[in-house]
C-alpha cells in the first residue's frame, strides 16, 4: 500500500501550482507523433549504398500542458492541423499518447487498461463533430441510447433504464416516442441532440466536445450552443470544448486556449483574451475576425504558411511567421509564463517586454 | 387514412418502400431466378415426399429395369419419367436426392466460409498490426492455392488415412469442411476491407468512448454495418460451392454413389454416355447448371443493387 501511494506521488509532476487543487483534468508534458513511415520493411531505405532504417513522423503536438477546472467550458481554438482533436482524443483515452500523462482527479488515466478505465467512462463522455457518423446506421435511437446504460448499470431493470432514456431525451429536446426510428431519419441539429442525449445518459461530469456544431446548418448552431449551456448549468458539467470559431468562444468559453502547431501559445479568461490579446499568434487571430466598427487596428497579416509538422521549426513553432522574431526566437522555445492578470503566454517577446 | 400511414413503419412497409423491392419489380432476369431456384430448393427439400421411389433403399432398385430411357424416348416405363441409371435406380427421384444433397453442402461450406472468414476479418480489420499481417498473409497463401487443389488433397488425406468406407460414411460434413476450409479468405478479404472503412467512423469512436469491450464492438456496432457485401459475395461463394463439390465428386473424392450428389450422378453416368445412355449424365448435368446459373444470375442482381455507386450517385 505504502509503496503504491508513493509511486502515485512520484507520477505527479512537481510544477503543481495551487490552481490545479480545483483542477479536474490535468495534462502535462504531452507529446503525440504519427509515424509517416508505415511498416518495418517500408522503413527501409538505401542511402550512399548502405541499407539504412528511414523513419519520419508527424509532430501532432508538442508538449501540452493544460489543466481543466471543475465547472468551466475551456475551449481550445486554432487552425486546422494544429492538435485540437489530437488532444481531445487522447483525453478521451482513443489513441495513447507518445509522452506525457493525463490525470484526472488527480489520478493518472493515460496508462490504466479499459477494465479499469470503464470507471472514468461513467464520468467524462464525448460529442463529436459530425452528427452523420457518429450515430450507428443500423441501431434505433432507443438502442443507441439504452446501450451505454445497460453497460454502465448491469443493476438496473428495463423499466429503470427506458425511463431514464426518456428523461434524457426530453432534457436534450427529443420526443421520446422517436424512439423507434433510425438515425437517418432526423435532420443534422437532431442527430446532435441524440447524439448529446447518448453523452449525457450515463450522468457524466466531464464532457469533451470535438467541434460539436462546425457540421451543423448556421441556424441550427445556436440552439445546439443553447442546449450544451443549459445542460452545463443544470448538471454542473464541465467542458472541454474544441473549436475553431472564434464567436463561439465569446459566447461560451470560461478560459480560451490557443493553440499553434501542436502547442499552446496562449491560455486567458476569455474577457481578457478577446480584450487584450498577448501572444502575436492570438492578436494576428483575434484581428482577423470580421467586425463592423471602423476605428480598430488593421488587420495583421501573417506572412506565409504553416510549417510542416513533419519538419519542427527549432525554437519557438510561430517564429517563421512573427513579426517580432529575434535570435533567440529561433533557438529556444518558449514556456507558458503566468502574467500579473492570470493570462499563461508562451513569448520570449512578451516575456522580455518588447510587446 | 389508414392506421399504418400514421404509425412508424412496419418491417414490411419498410421492405415494400425499399429500392430492393422497387428494382426485383423491375428485373425480369431476377425473378425468373429467384422462382427457379425457391423451386429447386423445394423440391430438394420435400424429395421423401415427392419422389417416386427412394433411392437409398436397396430393396426397391431393380436391377432388370436398368438404363431405361426416359418418357419422351422409345422403350420407357411410364413408372420412370426421366428413365433409369445403370443400377436401376429412377432417375428422378435420385436428381431430386442429389440436389439435395449438393445444396446441402453448398450452403454449409459456406455457412463454414462465412464464419471462419467473418471473425478472422473482423479480428484483422479491427485489431490491425500484427494479428492483421498474419491473418492476411495466411489468407494470401491459401489464396496461392487453387481451392479445388486443396480440397483434392485434404480429401485424398483422409481417404488414404481413414479409409474409403469412413469417407463414405461422414462424406457429406466432411465435404462442408474442406470447402468451407478452403475458401474462407474471399469472406475474410472483403469483411477486413469493410471493417477497415467502418472502424474510423466516429459512431466506433462513440462506441469505444462509452467503455464498450471490443467484441461487442465488432459484432454489435461494426458487422451489421458490413451485411451488405457479405450478402452479395455468398450468393457466388454458394454455387461455387456446389460446383467444388460437383468437380470433387466427380473425380471420386465427393459423394459415394450409394448416396449422390449431383456431381457423383453425373460422373456415374459419364461412363455410360457412349453406350448411347446419355440421359444418366446429361439430365443431372442440367439440373446443375440451371440451379446454379439462377443462383448466379441472383447473385449479379443483388451486387447491382446493393452497390450503393450505381444507385445513390
Amino acid at each position: 500500500m505504502n509503496a503504491q501511494a508513493e509511486a502515485m506521488t512520484d507520477n505527479r509532476i512537481p510544477t503543481q501550482n495551487e490552481e490545479s487543487a480545483e483542477s479536474l483534468l490535468q495534462i502535462r508534458g504531452l507529446k503525440k507523433r504519427f509515424s509517416l513511415s508505415g511498416d518495418f520493411l517500408d522503413q527501409l531505405r538505401f542511402k550512399g549504398g548502405k541499407l539504412v532504417r528511414h523513419q519520419e513522423y508527424v509532430h501532432a503536438i508538442n508538449g501540452v500542458n493544460l489543466d481543466i477546472h471543475r465547472g468551466e467550458a475551456l475551449c481550445v481554438v486554432g487552425e486546422s492541423g494544429c492538435g485540437k482533436s489530437t488532444v481531445a482524443r487522447i483525453v478521451m483515452g482513443l489513441i495513447s499518447p507518445t509522452e506525457g500523462e493525463i490525470s484526472y482527479n488527480g489520478e493518472r488515466i493515460d496508462n490504466l487498461n479499459s477494465r479499469a478505465l470503464l470507471a472514468y467512462r461513467k464520468r467524462m463522455q464525448m460529442i463529436f463533430q459530425n452528427p452523420y457518423a457518429s450515430l450507428n446506421p443500423r441501431m434505433t435511437i432507443q438502442q443507441t441510447l439504452e446501450e451505454p446504460l445497460r453497460l454502465h448499470h448491469p443493476d438496473w431493470d428495463r423499466q429503470k433504464v427506458v425511463t431514464k432514456v426518456e428523461e434524457v431525451m426530453h432534457s436534450v429536446g427529443i420526443d421520446p416516442d422517436w424512439g423507434k426510428r433510425f438515425g437517418h431519419e432526423f435532420s443534422g441539429g437532431q442527430r446532435q441532440r441524440i447524439a448529446i442525449a447518448r453523452a449525457l445518459a450515463v450522468d457524466p461530469e466531464f464532457i469533451v466536445a470535438d467541434e460539436p456544431i462546425s457540421a451543423l446548418d448556421v441556424s441550427i448552431q445556436a440552439q445546439v450552443l443553447n442546449l450544451l449551456m443549459e445542460a452545463q448549468h443544470e448538471r454542473n458539467l464541465t467542458y472541454l470544448f474544441i473549436t475553431h470559431d472564434l464567436a463561439v468562444v465569446e459566447h461560451f468559453g470560461t478560459r480560451v486556449a490557443v493553440m499553434y502547431l501542436g502547442t499552446v501559445c496562449e491560455i486567458a479568461n476569455t474577457a481578457t483574451l478577446f480584450a487584450k490579446p498577448r501572444h502575436p499568434y492570438t492578436q494576428a487571430l483575434m484581428s482577423a475576425i470580421p467586425r463592423l466598427e471602423d476605428d480598430r487596428p488593421q488587420h495583421v497579416r501573417l506572412e506565409g504558411e504553416v510549417p510542416t509538422p513533419v519538419n519542427l521549426p527549432s525554437g519557438c513553432v510561430f517564429h517563421g511567421r512573427c513579426p517580432y522574431a529575434n535570435a533567440r526566437c529561433r533557438e529556444e522555445i518558449p514556456l507558458l509564463q503566468t502574467q500579473d492578470d492570470g493570462t499563461r503566454v508562451a513569448c520570449h517577446a512578451v516575456e522580455e517586454g518588447r510587446l | 387514412m389508414n392506421a399504418s400511414s400514421s404509425a412508424l413503419p412496419s418491417r414490411w412497409e419498410r421492405l415494400r418502400d425499399s429500392y430492393l423491392l422497387y428494382s426485383f419489380k423491375r428485373d425480369i432476369v431476377a425473378q425468373i431466378s429467384l422462382v427457379v431456384f425457391i423451386g429447386l430448393v423445394a423440391v430438394a427439400v420435400l424429395a421423401p415426399w415427392l419422389s417416386p421411389m427412394n433411392p437409398y433403399d436397396l430393396a426397391q432398385i431393380d436391377i432388370l429395369s436398368s438404363e431405361l430411357p426416359p418418357f419422351w424416348i422409345d422403350g420407357s416405363d411410364a413408372q420412370y419419367l426421366l428413365g433409369t441409371d445403370a443400377q436401376g435406380r429412377d432417375m428422378l427421384s435420385t436428381i431430386l436426392y442429389g440436389a439435395r444433397v449438393s445444396l446441402m453442402i453448398g450452403f454449409g461450406a459456406v455457412a463454414l466460409q462465412a464464419l471462419i472468414g467473418v471473425c478472422f476479418g473482423l479480428l484483422a480489420g479491427y485489431l490491425g498490426g500484427r494479428i492483421d499481417a498474419f491473418l492476411m498473409r495466411l489468407a494470401d497463401i491459401q489464396l496461392s492455392f487453387s481451392t479445388l487443389m486443396v480440397a483434392i488433397i485434404v480429401g485424398a488425406l483422409v481417404k488414404a488415412i481413414f479409409g474409403g468406407e469412413t469417407f463414405s460414411a461422414y462424406a457429406v460434413p466432411l465435404l462442408i469442411l474442406i470447402i468451407g476450409l478452403a475458401e474462407w479468405p474471399q469472406y475474410a478479404r472483403t469483411v477486413r476491407a469493410s471493417v477497415l472503412a467502418e472502424k474510423n467512423k466516429e459512431y466506433v469512436d462513440a462506441a469505444r468512448v462509452m467503455g464498450l469491450r471490443s467484441k461487442r464492438i465488432m459484432f454489435r456496432h461494426i458487422l451489421p454495418n458490413t451485411l451488405s457485401p457479405i450478402f452479395v459475395i455468398s450468393t457466388v461463394q454458394i454455387a461455387n460451392a456446389i460446383i467444388s463439390e460437383a468437380a470433387l465428386s466427380f473425380l471420386g473424392l465427393g459423394m459415394p454413389e450409394t448416396h449422390p450428389s449431383l456431381g457423383s450422378l453425373i460422373k456415374a453416368g459419364f461412363d455410360y454416355i457412349q453406350s448411347g445412355s446419355w440421359w444418366i449424365t446429361l439430365i443431372p448435368g442440367a439440373v446443375l447448371i440451371v440451379l446454379v446459373l439462377s443462383i448466379n444470375l441472383l447473385g449479379d442482381w443483388l451486387r447491382d443493387v446493393m452497390n450503393p455507386r450505381l444507385y445513390k450517385g
